[in-house]
């Protein structure tokens, strides 16, 4: 009886899910946005939400629906307000959001961190160690913010230098070696601007980064979990999967440094992150993330262990993925992804 | 009772000079002295006196390094069709309508396909003066092409850097674009095909974040501002004052991020004896 249950409702479940597409693109196609009644849409998703929930003894296919509502229930928000980027800024921002370290310690047992770059230093705003996820052995590696003062100096506010990347790429490297897939986490604000990032080349150990993500012959899974601040984010986010977190952002410059330039005035940063579309919903739209993670309701700080069970849920799944695929097969997949990625140009 | 009449009529203002110097010197921002244009072009754009690199457009780039300056163009035909739909003291699409209007290129690259001292080769060179040569989905595709094509014919690929960065009006699409191009360098580099990186003045950002600096070989023009973040960015930030020369290729040849610095008139001769190195001999 109770499976017969469990299909009916899963049936009206894709049925809403159906539903919205095809509103969203009827919207798409008129070129008007915020005119349609999304509230109404969304709060009856909201309700179905809560039934399947209230099922209780979740299947793994019953839970996939319910990750997907929750993942339209994030788009469909997105559409309803107009200062979505900025707030999304604020809270990706927020001081008491979970970091790097946070996570690790939920997610994951027996970290043992591995330290330096073996050229010049090692770089506290980069971690990276040997973990446990769910008793396999992992590479993890993250950007690492402090919460005090102190913590923050140490951690240079969570901007990597280039012994930081370097410090990442050798860590890969040994996962490579020793074929233990890759998770990375990124909460990064933007570029180093300091003398001494300049000096040791920051530019060139990105982009080595970038160029050795791609050939890597290991799994990797990147989770955007507050900023995705640009080329220091992409460094450690050449993957597999990139999954972002509801309230991330993911941009290529932040709102300020763009305002400042675009508009000449620094103050019109909520202007500029509306523009630059930099939300998860805005990155899923233009294909270059893979998965959105929802956030208990007010953001990851109002409950950081829900925040930490959902990243589980999300990360479990596609390392399941992941983990089916042979490692030639990784490769040109991932080639593949970020070839065929943020095409938008017209051929005459 | 005046001795001269003046004669009635306004001065005729609207014939054409009989003499014209406009255009025809210009002042070296390096040594601040006069130089004959003609003196300036026929030195490859190089001050005579001080030996200051002017920027250059990508046409000119392509024309001194291509044997007798013939070279075929490809992935000409690509054009952004704005897809954020920015705007922000102006719209996007104005700002791209007027580049292209200006330059006569659909975006801020050009891939040319011909020989350089015999040898067949594929450059991609940037052009500074459409948007600041900043890198979108077109300049991203492009460049990616120009290494795929490099890679099938196995020619030599040259890429002349002369950017602002990522194109800040396809956001999160051009910061993309570093991967993509990255990882089709990694293919190349696999592949043991040459790749000569040349950075002009300036490279900065997500262009030298990425395939700028990986190539084989990355070398300058002598004074070009090459860096990750603005040196004004970094000034606000630090509050000091930067030191000179800080972000020149002199500083980073120093701090060991570049193999060599060449000048312009010595370029050619650079990479073909680089490429002889990199080759088998042409039998």
């Amino acid at each position: 009886m109770k499976t017969v249950d469990i299909t009916a409702v899963l049936t009206g479940a894709q049925l809403m899910v159906s539903m919205v597409e095809t509103r969203r693109s009827a919207r798409n196609g008129d070129g008007l946005n915020g005119n349609a009644p999304a509230p109404q849409e969304l709060e009856k998703i909201e309700q179905q939400l809560g039934n399947l929930e209230a099922l209780g003894g979740q299947s793994a296919e019953v839970r996939k629906e319910i990750y997907d509502l929750r993942e339209r229930i994030i788009m469909l928000r997105k559409e309803i307000s107009h200062r979505e980027a900025w707030i999304k800024t604020e809270l990706a921002r927020h001081p008491q959001r979970p970091y790097f370290l946070d996570y690790v310690e939920k997610l994951f047992t027996d970290f043992s961190e591995i330290h330096g770059d073996r050229h010049y230093a090692d770089d506290p705003a980069m971690v990276c160690g040997m973990a446990r996820f769910h008793g396999e052995e992992v590479l993890v590696l993250g950007t690492q913010k402090g919460r005090d003062m102190k913590q923050k100096v140490h951690r240079n506010f969570g901007l990597p230098n280039p012994e930081g990347y370097r410090k990442a790429l050798r860590a890969m490297h040994i996962a490579q070696k020793f074929s233990r897939p890759i998770f990375t986490f990124v909460d990064v604000t933007g570029a180093n601007p300091g003398l001494g990032a300049e000096e040791r080349g920051q530019a060139e150990a990105i982009a080595l980064n970038l160029r050795e993500m791609a050939r890597l012959q290991v799994s990797i899974i990147t989770t955007i979990t507050g900023e995705g601040g640009s080329g220091g984010a992409l460094a450690i986010a050449v993957s597999d999967r990139v999954l972002m977190m509801e309230n991330a952002v993911y941009s290529v410059i932040s709102p300020e440094g763009c305002a400042s330039i675009m508009w000449r005035d620094a103050t019109k940063k909520e202007l500029a992150a509306e523009a630059l579309r930099i939300t998860a919903p805005d990155l899923m739209e233009l294909g270059c993330i893979d998965a959105i993670v929802p956030e208990p309701p007010g953001g990851a700080h109002t409950d950081p262990d829900m925040a930490a069970k959902l990243v589980d849920e999300a990360l479990q799944r596609h390392f399941s993925e992941l983990k089916k695929m042979p490692a030639k097969e990784l490769v040109a997949s991932r080639y593949d992804k970020f070839r065929k990625m943020a095409q938008y140009f017209t051929e005459k | 009772m005046a001795w001269f009449k003046r004669q009635s009529g306004e001065l005729d203002a609207s014939g054409e000079k009989k003499i014209r110097t406009e255009g025809l010197w210009v002042k070296c921002e390096g040594c601040r002295q006069i130089i004959w244009k003609k003196d300036l072009e026929e030195n490859l754009n190089v001050c005579p006196k001080c030996g200051k690199h002017f920027r250059i457009d990508a046409r000119t780039r392509l024309a001194n390094l291509f044997d007798n300056g013939e070279y075929e163009t490809f992935s000409d035909n690509l054009a952004s069709t704005d897809p954020l739909k920015f705007v922000d003291l102006k719209p996007y699409s104005e700002r791209l309508k007027r580049a292209q209007e200006e330059t006569g290129l659909t975006d801020a690259v050009i891939n040319g396909r011909g020989t350089l001292n015999g040898r067949p080769i594929v450059i991609s060179a940037m052009e500074y003066s459409f948007i600041g040569g900043s890198m979108g989905s077109v300049v991203g595709e492009v460049i990616t092409r120009a290494v795929e094509d490099a890679l099938a014919s196995k020619r030599p690929l040259i890429i002349i850097s002369a950017s602002g960065g990522a194109r800040m009006m396809e956001g999160v699409l051009s910061l993309m674009q570093l991967a993509k191009i990255s990882a089709a360098l990694a293919k190349l580099d696999e592949a043991r095909v040459p790749y000569v990186s040349v950075l002009t003045d300036p490279t900065t950002g997500g262009v030298t974040a990425s395939f700028a600096m990986l190539g084989d070989l990355n070398i300058a023009e002598p004074g070009a501002l090459i860096g990750f973040a603005g040196p004004r960015v970094i000034e606000q930030t630090i509050r000091q004052k930067l030191p000179p020369g800080f972000q020149r290729s002199e500083f980073l040849l120093e701090h060991g991020m570049l193999d060599a610095v060449v000048h312009r008139k010595e370029m050619k001769g650079y990479i073909s004896r680089a490429l002889d190195f990199m080759m088998p001999a042409a039998s």
